[in-house]
């Protein structure tokens, strides 16, 4: 049905040309889903946009052909390519939400489609719009009709997009990261739409993603790519099972997992011993009835509605839960960053919440507690330089000044694994996952007791990922640190903590060790949490192999939360 | 129907906020005569008085009795439309202004109708086509819009287009000796006439107006030029023109329903912004081509201490300005449905 032959596309920059496809071969039969995997500038979505012919200014197809239904989409004039996208070919797009026209209802945007292919007339289209809307199960799709993206949740938001792309029954799909950025219960609903729509009109698709687990649950046969070039295709079950390419191997590696210990992500030959770590039972952080009620337009938000837990000293605790649970409102509270309504805090044995959120950059104990934050790019200021982002902590709350402060900036750098001559470069020189290391080693330059660890890796590729949730784990043996780690990944959280907390709504639903929550979960929502995670097929491990690793995983963690 | 209720609410609020801000501008503007240098008193007098006579005109004027009690005449003479006597003309202030602002409004709208017209189609052009003659015209304009002073620019028209060419008439004011001027309805004379349905007139007065608003224009339509550019290339790039260009629109729907509605929230905002500052900066025009105005009635007033004028002035400019952004944030509502929800 399509059939792509040494695509090869350059980007005409002020730096010169760049290739950033250099010759890929594949093709889609019809009815398949093939997925196309890869971490970030691999070259996956230039692709499918030069397909489209949809590239940024300075893109351009230098080579190869491409081959839609003994169409050449390389060669087709504008006219006709307008007419095949929408029609023949549509795409889906992560970040649903800027995805649609911001101030156009979007029933009008699914119009829009409807009326350039010439599928609705000016009296059918409202009445055609809506059953487009009722086609990706929009529950009261008359009204959600008039509604803007803005006053719809992001969830919803993609199945509109859905229905954009659907409207004109085109034949072929692709769909570029479409769950990147959701929840992970929408993820698996939205995934499960787009299969179910695709298998009952007998479409093909092409899925686009970084996530190896997500695309082998719902692809056919998968394509593994890298800087522009495709490694390694195949049945998603044999790539993961017996990789055949050295960067397939590292991705399946790195792509976590049920019964993978945190060392088990990273390449078979940089494996160091995982560290034992040993929590004591010593509280060190104690939230008491916290509640956090913010003062909303239509009447108050119940943020938090009365929560209380335990971090002891050297614990990793996971606070897992979906937007708008409440989780990113609690770790603001405990890094004094936000006030909470009532509820207290105590700190070493301190109630923190005392202290106002506003004068606690000033407080001896704003040391003690840190934070890692989510987007390593945005809490980095573009115009200092790394050096600089580290040292602002330890000038302002470590009074260090010249030789003394450059030698502890340089002993940072070596804890996080941040080669020296980094430390001069502005954040936007430096990869996610240098960008990364500099985040924690501002966040333990002051030797911290406990750190928050707000998504730290949901912004990087998975490679970088496991690079760094290893780091982590390092210093946390090495350091003594305990961690907050708030996420939303339940393989991520089951890797790093002994002890995870769930939360829904402002409330825990449930809470416990580690491995017990994640193997036998109690309550229908982390049920539902943890059904809704990808899960990528078995690897070649023999079985009983696999058991072992398992058992002894949890003997470890039955250790660590002792 | 749903979304109207929380939009309605948020255009009323803003009209009641309106409301505290223009009793700012008329405290503002009776505090800042009274602070000017200078007895009005004696000037009132005239040039022979003596001090008691001074004092007289003085208790006549009110201008011995305590602030607030003056505050409260002048606000009470305001509510009668009485902004006192202009010392230099001898007429009510109200009726000067009157006759004078609308000369003013009906340059500036002019103007920037122009400025717009020429303006928007450039930044459009120009963001579609970076890099082409199009956008280097749009540069050399907007720089040479900048970068003239309107006197030079209104000096340079006069001269190419009056003297050289002499296709234009004599820069003398609205309208030419040799027409009456049309019944005062609107005071816009383009408006006046054509209700009157008198052609000649109104060919007479567009003819004077032609050259004055061109000056004005080619300074107001640098910056809306720059931001409908800049404006335009920030929505092009959006995540919702691909999804658009995806689906298969067509290059005239992408760029005009879904870009050029996106870009016009900060044009608006900027025409608000050039508004405001040719209103105020229209007085080098006003001079160069002898138009009847309020800007270059305010100079005169100000260079001869006429107190009652200039805070007349000073007055109906603030409360133009309240009006000005009133309107502005209310087209914002009509562009943007976003903007009903995030005010508070």
């Amino acid at each position: 049905m399509l059939s792509v032959k040494d695509l090869s596309v350059i980007f005409q920059t002020r730096r010169g040309v760049v290739d950033a496809v250099r010759g890929v071969s594949f093709e889609v039969a019809k009815g398949e889903i093939l997925g196309i995997v890869g971490e970030s500038g691999s070259g996956k979505s230039v692709t499918s946009y030069a397909l489209m012919r949809i590239l940024d200014a300075g893109g351009m197809i230098k080579a190869g052909e491409a081959t839609y239904s003994g169409i050449d989409l390389r060669r087709a004039a504008e006219r006709d390519m307008r007419d095949i996208r929408g029609r023949e070919i549509s795409m889906i797009f992560q970040n649903p939400r800027a995805a649609l026209n911001p101030i156009r209802k979007v029933g009008h945007q699914i119009e829009d489609v409807l009326h350039q292919h010439a599928r609705a007339t000016r009296q059918d289209a409202r009445a055609k719009a809506i059953a487009a809307m009722e086609a990706v199960k929009i529950k009261d799709a008359e009204q959600r009709y008039n509604a803007y993206p803005f006053e719809l949740s992001g969830g919803m938001c993609q199945r509109i997009v859905c229905a954009i792309a659907l409207a004109c029954d085109p034949r072929l799909l692709i769909a570029d990261e479409p769950t990147t950025g959701l929840d992970i219960t929408t993820q698996k609903a939205v995934m499960d739409l787009v299969r179910d729509l695709i298998r009952e009109r007998a479409m093909s698709s092409i899925l686009i993603t970084h996530d190896l687990g997500l695309a082998a649950q719902y692809c056919d046969r998968l394509i593994v790519m890298k800087d522009g070039l495709i490694v390694e295709q195949g049945d998603p079950v044999q790539i993961f099972s017996r990789p055949q390419h050295p960067y397939s191997r590292k991705l399946v590696d790195a792509t976590p997992r049920a019964g993978a210990t945190v060392r088990d992500l990273l390449p078979a030959d940089i494996r160091a011993p995982e560290p034992q770590i040993v929590a004591s039972d010593k509280p060190l952080v104690e939230v008491r009835d916290l509640v956090k009620t913010y003062a909303g337009k239509s009447g108050a938000v119940h943020a938090v509605k009365g929560i209380s837990f335990t971090v002891n000293q050297g614990q990793c605790v996971g606070l897992v839960g979906e937007s708008g649970c409440g989780k990113s409102t609690t770790s603001e509270i405990l890094v004094r960053l936000m006030d909470a309504t009532s509820g207290e805090v105590f700190f070493d044995g301190e109630d923190i919440a005392q202290t106002p959120a506003r004068g606690f950059a000033r407080d001896p104990r704003r040391a003690d507690i840190q934070m890692v934050f989510q987007d390593a790019t945005d809490s980095l200021n573009p115009r200092h330089t790394a050096r600089q982002a580290i040292a602002e902590p330890l000038r302002r709350l470590g009074r260090m000044r010249g030789a003394a402060l450059g030698t502890r900036i340089e002993e940072l750098a070596g804890l996080v694994g941040l080669p020296l001559p980094l430390l001069d470069r502005f954040p936007h020189q430096l990869s996610g996952g240098q960008k990364a290391r500099v985040g924690i080693a501002r966040a333990v330059a002051l030797d911290p007791k406990f750190l928050i660890l707000d998504e730290p890796t949901a912004a990087l590729d998975v490679s970088i990922q496991a690079v760094v949730l290893n780091l982590l784990v390092d210093l946390r043996a090495k350091l003594g640190l305990s961690y907050l780690f708030v996420s939303h990944d339940l393989h991520v959280v089951r890797l790093l903590c002994d002890y995870v907390i769930v939360m829904k709504d402002g409330l825990i639903v449930e809470e416990g060790l580690a491995h017990h929550v994640m193997s036998d979960p109690q309550n229908p929502y982390t049920k539902s949490l943890i059904a809704a995670a990808p899960k990528p097929p078995e690897r070649a491990t023999p079985k009983d192999q696999l058991e072992a690793i398992d058992a002894q995983h949890a003997t470890l963690h039955d250790k660590r939360a002792s | 129907m749903l979304a109207s209720s929380p939009r309605l609410r948020a255009v009323l609020m803003r009209l009641a906020q309106a409301i505290p801000v223009v009793i700012g501008v008329v405290v503002i503007s009776f505090l800042l005569t009274r602070a000017l240098p200078g007895d009005p008193a004696v000037y009132f007098a005239g040039v022979a008085a003596d001090e008691a006579s001074i004092e007289q005109t003085r208790v006549a004027m009110g201008l011995d009795k305590p602030l607030p009690v003056q505050f409260v005449h002048y606000v009470g003479d305001l509510l009668q439309g009485d902004l006192g006597q202009s010392l230099s003309s001898g007429r009510p202030v109200a009726t000067d202004l009157a006759n004078r602002l609308p000369a003013s409004l009906e340059l500036t709208l002019t103007a920037l109708i122009l400025a717009v017209i020429t303006a928007v189609p450039l930044g459009v052009l120009a963001a579609t086509r970076p890099g082409t003659w199009v956008d280097h015209l749009c540069r050399v304009v907007v720089t040479a819009g900048v970068s003239l002073p309107t006197f030079f620019t209104g000096i340079l028209l006069i001269y190419i287009f009056y003297y050289l060419a002499g296709i234009a008439p004599s820069p003398l004011g609205r309208l030419d000796f040799i027409y009456l001027s049309p019944d005062h309805v609107t005071g816009f004379y383009l408006i006046d006439a054509a209700l009157m349905g008198d052609w000649e007139t109104w060919r007479g007065a567009a003819k004077q107006l032609v050259l004055p608003a061109a000056t004005l224009a080619l300074f107001t339509l640098a910056p809306i030029a720059r931001m409908t550019r800049a404006a335009m290339l920030t929505a092009l790039s959006s995540d919702f023109i691909r999804t658009a260009r995806a689906a298969g629109l067509s290059k005239s729907v992408v760029l005009y329903r879904y870009a050029f509605r996106n870009a016009l929230l900060p044009v608006v905002t900027t025409l608000g912004m050039v508004f405001s500052f040719a209103l105020g900066a229209n007085v080098l025009v006003e001079k160069v081509f002898a138009w009847p105005g309020i800007g270059s009635y305010a100079v005169e007033a100000l260079v001869v201490s006429d107190y009652a004028a200039v805070q007349g002035f000073v007055l109906v400019m603030a409360l133009l300005f309240v009006v000005l952004n009133l309107v502005i944030d209310l087209l914002y509502t009509a562009i943007d449905p976003r903007i009903g929800f995030e005010a508070r």
